[in-house]
């Protein structure tokens, strides 16, 4: 492909038609707090996984509720479940369970 | 005495027979089943166990302590442990002399009536002249005993009634089976005694069943009761032998061969087969893990202790089972408490693992170079280590890590874990700690490091907590260092668990900063303040060390003790253990056990534990929480 000094970025548009209501709701069953997260990233402030990789519950949250199930799992695939956000949560949402069903969910 | 058999068989002894020829099949098949599910290296170590002198006295003292005498549950109450030891050891001893009575007077005997003679030898005896003395010996044994029986029985009754005079506050509740074997063995001693009782005139007796005889012969006039009465001792034994298996009751087997199993060495590997089954058959449904998991603060999760799981997983409810697991804290306190000493949250994690150990990782971020010492770790001499992180390259970082680690031959290693990062006022204090006793070391995890992997081996994914140990591991050894210390107590366990750390002294600081006083390093001054002291679960239950906090504190303050203390703590409710439980019940928890810690009104309460200050901190309006480390460096001279 020609060089033309720059190149087209890949689409940042949120398909909802993606979104898995089904799904979504079998991990609402299990930890209904995904609901009240407020997404404000004390979780990914303080995460220690989150100092070498992209990890972040705060992104995979928004991610999942935007369809995009892929791009939540790799979000979370880092994490080493150490509680360091449970604790800082300023919505005490039991996030340790909520990355482990999310991944059970989601993750094939 | 002269002692003459009268009959040799009599269709009474079949219901009896029946139950006890099906007990031993069931027992027999049992037995069959748990050994062949059990992992071959682990058979073999059951076999060793057998010709290793130490574990078998072990299993004879282990088996005398817990299934006769119940030693343990004297301590906790002394009416509930006579009344299980009246039971257990009165029985056993009825059986005992049973026999023997039956090789002495009945030497003749053939295999059939060595069944059943033991238990109903007074019906086939009659006694002729004057009782012997040997005779009346064991005429006597055999009532005291029946006696010693028919306390237990009658304190069983009674604590139907008010289980709190025995200590409990809640008990389980009876399946249908249970309650079957429950009425069987209420009813099998006082028939026993009836029917010896009527028989006492022909074969003679002592203190309990002449009376008895005296009684019912003077207003009854014949002796027409004596067949009913026997009949119903059979029918009752025989209903008792064919429920066991469906009962809680089927410990009083199972409990031999689970402490056998138990002391040579193996542990739960699957849930519900080999080892774990023989757990879940030895729990007596008792209950005290009842009034002591955390948990039942609130009713509704009063069915998430311990009991409830064995009996959950004993029906194979995995549902419900899961629930359990997915919620405990894995306090430990089950554990400690239960007089069978049953390993319930091994289990559970083995079940955890079921669930969670598929679940995806990509760990791949720990063999990039990008967690390396140097950048990680922090030494107080700092000018000596910035040349060497300048270094970018991997290559580089290896050489002056070999520079390194030469350097720090002998030095103490602080890891602080990820929970005391966000508690950083232990981390001041422990540097200034460090400062004051003049101590070299490097902070090895200054700059973030990685989990130690207690919290994923407990959530059940055992490979990933595989790959962390492996490279924590690496840091530890690479660093140099002699002495690894910890001030987080779920790291500290782990560490002394399951890592290899080969020559690297593990310590917690509380162990720590005991030495440094003891070794007249630190000086620390005493004031008024009154103080209590929290056992973390990792730490007191989890790793056994209780006292070392305790001295320190009694040089600094006026330490008290707290309601529940020791092995008794109860969880702080933030524990990593419990994967479900959320928010709200956690709170309920920590406002319990903060009660129970300042129902004295200490001035201050003392942990170890970054986790257990900061959720008890949450909580907390008046009292400050206090980690040891802080109130240490605050008092130092």
């Amino acid at each position: 492909m020609t060089n033309f000094g720059f190149k087209l970025v890949t689409s940042s548009r949120v398909n909802l038609d993606k979104f898995d209501k089904e799904k979504f709701d079998k991990l609402l069953k299990i930890e209904p707090d995904i609901r009240i997260c407020m997404a404000c990233g004390a979780c990914t402030a303080t995460c220690s996984a989150g100092k070498f990789t992209e990890t972040s519950l705060r992104k995979a949250i928004l991610l999942l509720q935007n369809g995009d199930e892929k791009g939540a799992v790799n979000k979370l695939i880092g994490c080493m479940l150490c509680g360091k956000c449970t604790i800082v949560c300023p919505r005490s949402i039991n996030t340790r369970n909520l990355i482990n069903n999310i991944l059970k969910i989601y993750s094939k | 005495m002269n002692e003459r058999i009268l009959h040799d068989y009599n269709d009474f002894v079949l219901p009896f027979l029946i139950g006890f020829v099906f007990i031993l099949t069931y027992l027999f098949i049992g037995l069959v089943r748990i050994i062949y599910h059990i992992p071959p290296e682990d058979r073999r170590k059951l076999l060793r166990s057998f010709i290793n002198p130490r574990i078998l006295l072990l299993n004879f003292k282990d088996i005398t302590h817990d299934c006769l005498l119940h030693i343990k549950i004297y301590k906790r109450n002394l009416l509930l442990g006579y009344m299980h030891f009246s039971i257990a050891f009165g029985w056993f001893m009825l059986i005992i002399i049973g026999h023997i009575e039956v090789l002495l007077y009945a030497p003749k005997s053939t295999g059939w009536q060595h069944l059943y003679y033991p238990i109903f030898f007074r019906y086939f005896l009659e006694q002729s002249g004057h009782t012997t003395l040997r005779g009346a010996f064991f005429f006597f044994l055999m009532d005291f005993f029946l006696l010693m029986v028919l306390v237990g029985i009658g304190l069983a009754i009674f604590k139907r009634v008010k289980s709190l005079a025995f200590g409990m506050r809640r008990t389980t509740h009876a399946s249908f089976a249970d309650t079957i074997v429950l009425y069987c063995l209420w009813a099998i001693f006082p028939l026993r005694l009836l029917a010896e009782g009527f028989t006492a005139g022909i074969s003679g007796g002592s203190f309990l069943t002449k009376p008895v005889n005296y009684i019912f012969a003077s207003f009854l006039g014949n002796d027409l009761n004596i067949m009913p009465t026997w009949w119903a001792y059979s029918i009752s034994l025989g209903l008792f032998f064919l429920a066991l298996p469906f009962s809680r009751y089927m410990h009083i087997p199972t409990e031999p061969l689970l402490i056998i199993l138990r002391n040579a060495g193996l542990k739960a590997k699957k849930i519900r087969k080999g080892f774990s089954e023989a757990e879940i058959y030895s729990c007596p449904s008792c209950g005290l893990c009842i009034d002591a998991c955390p948990m039942n603060v609130q009713i509704k999760n009063l069915k998430l202790s311990s009991v409830y799981y064995m009996r959950f997983l004993r029906c194979h409810n995995h549902q419900k089972t899961q629930r359990i697991a997915n919620a405990c804290l894995m306090c430990g306190k089950c554990v400690e408490i239960c007089p069978v000493g049953i390993d319930s949250c091994a289990i559970k994690v083995v079940e955890r693992g079921t669930m969670n150990n598929s679940v995806q990782y990509d760990y791949n971020y720990l063999q990039d170079g990008k967690i390396n010492l140097l950048s990680l770790l922090e030494t107080q001499n700092s000018n000596e280590i910035k040349p060497l992180l300048e270094k970018e390259i991997t290559q580089d970082i290896k050489i002056a890590n070999k520079d390194f680690s030469s350097k720090n031959r002998g030095k103490v290693i602080f890891f602080a874990g990820c929970m005391t990062h966000i508690t950083p006022i232990i981390i001041q204090s422990m540097k200034k700690i460090f400062a004051k006793a003049g101590i070299d070391y490097i902070f090895a995890d200054a700059n973030g490091g990685i989990c130690c992997g207690r919290p994923l081996l407990l959530a059940g994914k055992l490979d990933a907590a595989k790959e962390l140990i492996k490279k924590n591991t690496e840091l530890f050894k690479e660093s140099g260092a002699t002495t690894l210390l910890v001030s987080c107590p779920i790291c500290y366990k782990i560490f002394k668990e399951e890592y290899k750390l080969d020559n690297i002294v593990i310590l917690h600081h509380t162990e720590y900063i005991n030495k440094l006083i003891n070794d007249n390093r630190l000086q620390v001054r005493k004031n008024d303040d009154t103080l209590v002291y929290h056992d973390p679960c990792d730490l007191g239950r989890g790793s056994n060390i209780y006292e070392e906090p305790r001295n320190i504190l009694l040089k600094i303050g006026n330490l008290k003790k707290a309601e529940k203390e020791g092995k008794e703590s109860i969880c702080c409710g933030g524990s990593l253990g419990s994967l479900s439980l959320n928010r709200g019940d956690r709170v309920k928890i920590t406002q319990k056990s903060l009660q129970a810690l300042t129902y004295c009104k200490p001035d201050k309460v003392i942990t170890a534990c970054p986790l257990c200050k900061k959720t008890f901190a949450e909580q907390s309006e008046d009292i400050p929480i206090m980690d040891l480390a802080e109130i240490v460096a605050n008092n130092l001279i």
